[in-house]
């Protein structure tokens, strides 16, 4: 299981508390955790990746055991401890704006 | 008795405001969509139970909401209320995806528009600006988005597909953006002909199609803008909204950048009626319910100081058409008011007694059950509004 952490305004919109655990197949990378993310909650389609590029929204990053993931691609494999679920992968917005 | 449903976005959520005719004692929901900017809420005319909203944040991105119980419950369209995921992973989450046509079929899509720098810039889609829903099916609508651009959804805004013959057309490349953004904020379906629509973009102008959607053509003729290169050009001018009374849809009125405008013929031409306005740049106008020569305009002191004049927040009523205006003050403050009036946060009801109403950035929306002579506030403290429409209910 991979444990994700939603902003607050995401977790409203997908219903769901802060922290959702979803099953990935295959390699465990930011495009395997995102794509089996929006397939669970669909609603999410978009909000966190461009609908068609599939590009990091600008104002959104990717975090995961203290480090900042998201120039990584989405393709490299993720920190082992969050293959094992032992650490979460973190979607946190930019702290912009009022 | 009739009732009066008020759809209110804001930058922090949307409110919904509720009262009986006589529009005296008002509910106030609690927050709707509490966070995320509401650029604009519309019900069906043709069935007032169906309401679709743009829910939009520089963050998450667009979502469209859309609500089948007169806004007691909201539910992204394609994802049935309560239910977060289909069987076969059915494709929820369509109705947030907005792509500018680029198929063959459609002809040449054009790809770039001219930025603040005068440069070409590549279409980027970033929030639906405004919702109108059809006048006769609940589950057609239509979107106004930025980068300009006008969608159509036909099945409830699950699917939205572009009627890129707008972009297409011709003048694309010489739009370019106001300080808002290049966005399409002004809809209007004509009710006596089904393959009319009027949209308006900043800053581009005004557009229609007589063939429901498919060829469009700028309708900007008469349309003055000093602070263009070539200020009577056929496209560039910053249109700020657009008002038709339904008894007569080939009459228009204009609030442009500056400058307070009607067309008679549809749009093919423009006369100025800004009149004694004490200052003719402004965002919203209105058309009274029954009596389509009387307009209403919130004139703001200029472009660079975006608050109402003096200090005062005055609407101005014409009964003529335009040219000769009068303030109607009562009930509204009169000194120490900054607040603006956005494009989109002005509406009539249909009662007898027509009601006119909008909501300003400080907050406040205000009601005057009298078509304008008096005013009160119905809430003074939401956030910023950026729309106001109404739903007169039998």
């Amino acid at each position: 299981m991979i444990r994700v952490i939603l902003p607050q305004h995401l977790r409203t919109l997908a219903q769901v508390g802060a922290e959702v655990t979803i099953e990935v197949e295959g390699p465990i990378t930011q495009r395997s955790v995102l794509d089996a993310l929006e397939a669970r909650y669909p609603m999410l389609r978009g909000t966190i990746r461009d609908h068609v590029t599939l590009q990091r929204r600008a104002f959104l990053r990717f975090f995961a055991c203290q480090e900042d993931l998201s120039h990584e691609s989405p393709d490299a494999p993720l920190p082992e401890a969050v293959a094992s679920g032992r650490e979460p992968f973190i979607v946190i917005g930019a702290i912009a704006g009022g | 008795m009739s009732k009066v449903r008020v759809l209110v976005g804001t930058r922090k959520g949307a409110f919904i405001l509720t009262s009986d005719g006589k529009r005296e004692q008002w509910d106030v929901s609690e927050p709707h969509f509490a966070g995320w900017e509401l650029y604009h809420l519309k019900g069906s005319p043709a069935d007032p139970n169906r309401i679709y909203a743009s829910q939009t944040s520089g963050w998450f991105g667009q979502i469209i909401q859309r609500s089948d119980d007169g806004g007691k419950t909201w539910h992204q369209p394609g994802t049935p209320p309560g239910e977060q995921t289909g069987p076969g992973g059915m494709p929820k989450g369509e109705s947030n995806k907005f792509v500018y046509d680029t198929s063959a079929e459609t002809g040449k899509p054009l790809t770039t528009h001219q930025f603040y720098d005068g440069k070409q810039h590549p279409w980027e889609f970033k929030r639906v600006w405004h919702l109108e829903p059809s006048l006769t099916d609940p589950d057609t609508v239509y979107a106004g988005v930025e980068d300009a651009a006008i969608f159509r959804s036909t099945d409830g805004g699950k699917n939205w597909k572009e009627l890129s013959g707008l972009r297409g057309h011709g003048t694309g490349p010489k739009w370019q953006p106001g300080a808002g953004g290049m966005c399409l904020h002004t809809i209007i379906l004509d009710p006596s002909d089904a393959q009319r629509i009027y949209i308006a973009i900043s800053a581009a102008g005004a557009f229609r199609t007589d063939d429901g959607g498919k060829n469009w053509r700028p309708i900007n003729r008469g349309l003055y803008s000093k602070y263009i290169p070539e200020p009577t050009a056929e496209v560039g001018h910053c249109v700020h909204h657009i008002a038709m009374n339904p008894s007569r849809p080939g009459v228009l009125f204009m609030q442009k950048h500056w400058d307070v405008m009607r067309s008679d013929d549809a749009g093919d031409n423009w006369k100025k009626i800004s009149g004694n306005l004490p200052t003719d740049f402004g965002f919203v106008i209105d058309v009274h319910a029954h009596e389509p020569e009387t307009i209403y305009v919130v004139p703001i002191k200029s472009d660079g100081e975006h608050y109402v004049h003096e200090g005062k927040l005055r609407v101005y009523r014409s009964r003529t058409g335009g040219n000769e205006w009068e303030a109607l003050t009562n009930g509204l403050p009169q000194s120490n008011c900054y607040v603006n009036v956005l494009r989109d946060a002005m509406a009539v009801d249909s009662l007898d007694k027509c009601g006119i109403y909008f909501g300003t950035t400080g907050g406040q929306v205000y009601c005057s059950a009298d078509a304008g002579n008096s005013w009160a506030p119905i809430v003074r403290d939401l956030p910023a509004v950026l729309s106001v429409e109404v739903q007169t209910l039998a």
